[in-house]
């Protein structure tokens, strides 16, 4: 299989992502979007990876191409320590707005 | 076309859908279960690719732990279509256009380069639980030790912000 790809379709997924983004107005949504972008890179990153094992010079030694699959490892980590703050977080603002909409967040605005 | 190119456009067309499907559905439900879809899609692409130990840590953290966090806090909070925000539709064709615009700039500049690297499919041990374990536990120890103190504060962080405040209006 062509590196090209896999690039274009985590390309496709991430620009979903960016698209949800910026169209939802729920913030849980908006949170998932997030989580669909860091995917989207994680599958990137594994390709990246499976093309970095072909090459000759890698060959030698597994440990080498496994690194960029260590790092999603440690994206993965992140993200899950970030979803359950984010969505303290939201919980938190639902508490005190009564709402997810992040449009009611405009307290800096004025 | 080959037997792996048939599963790669099928996984694909199951991940590009399901997504779609999660930011267009109305009922924040929904979109958290095709999410779901599109991680399992995902966990497809990585056993595909022989990446096994993270197709099941895909699943496991991702589908298993994180998405029911999401769905226990959207049935919490009693979310469902009605209660929906109202959208701007002209900030919403702004928005599809700005990302279709950045995803077609990305794709012209890649379909550019005629360089042809193959990718390794279903072959290759650097996946396996044991060359990532050996690692992971050899090369990245000090990282992966960190990682557990970023979850201790992350624990007590979402503690502290989700903790109900008693507010003195009076003081």
């Amino acid at each position: 299989m062509d590196i090209k790809a896999y690039i274009i379709l985590s390309l496709v997924l991430f620009t979903i992502g960016i698209i949800g983004v910026l169209v939802r107005r729920n913030a849980i949504i908006i949170f998932m979007c997030v989580e669909l972008m860091l995917n989207a890179v994680n599958l990137l990153l594994v390709a990246f990876s499976k093309m970095h094992a072909l090459s000759s010079a890698v060959k030698a030694s597994a440990n080498f191409a496994s690194d960029a699959q260590i790092f999603v490892f440690f994206i993965m980590v992140v993200a899950a320590a970030e979803v359950s703050v984010g969505l303290a977080i939201i919980v938190m603002m639902y508490r005190n707005v009564h709402t997810v909409d992040v449009n009611f967040l405009n307290r800096l605005k004025n | 076309m080959s037997i792996i190119q048939i599963i790669f456009l099928l996984l694909s067309v199951m991940a590009v859908g399901s997504a779609l499907m999660m930011i267009t559905s109305k009922n924040p439900v929904n979109s958290v279960l095709w999410l779901i879809v599109v991680f399992f899609a995902i966990s497809g692409h990585y056993i595909l690719l022989n990446a096994q130990f993270l197709a099941i840590v895909n699943i496991i953290v991702y589908a298993g732990a994180i998405m029911v966090l999401f769905l226990f806090v959207v049935m919490l909070m009693n979310l469902n279509a009605e209660s929906e925000p109202v959208k701007n539709r002209r900030l919403q064709l702004i928005g599809v256009t700005s990302g279709g615009a950045l995803m077609l700039i990305i794709v012209s500049a890649i379909s550019k380069i005629d360089v042809e690297q193959l990718v390794q499919i279903n072959a290759g041990d650097s996946g396996l639980i044991k060359v990532l374990g050996m690692n992971l536990f050899k090369n990245y120890v000090l990282p992966f030790e960190i990682s557990s103190v970023l979850f201790l504060s992350a624990m007590i962080g979402a503690v502290v912000i989700g903790k109900k405040e008693e507010i003195d209006i009076k003081k």
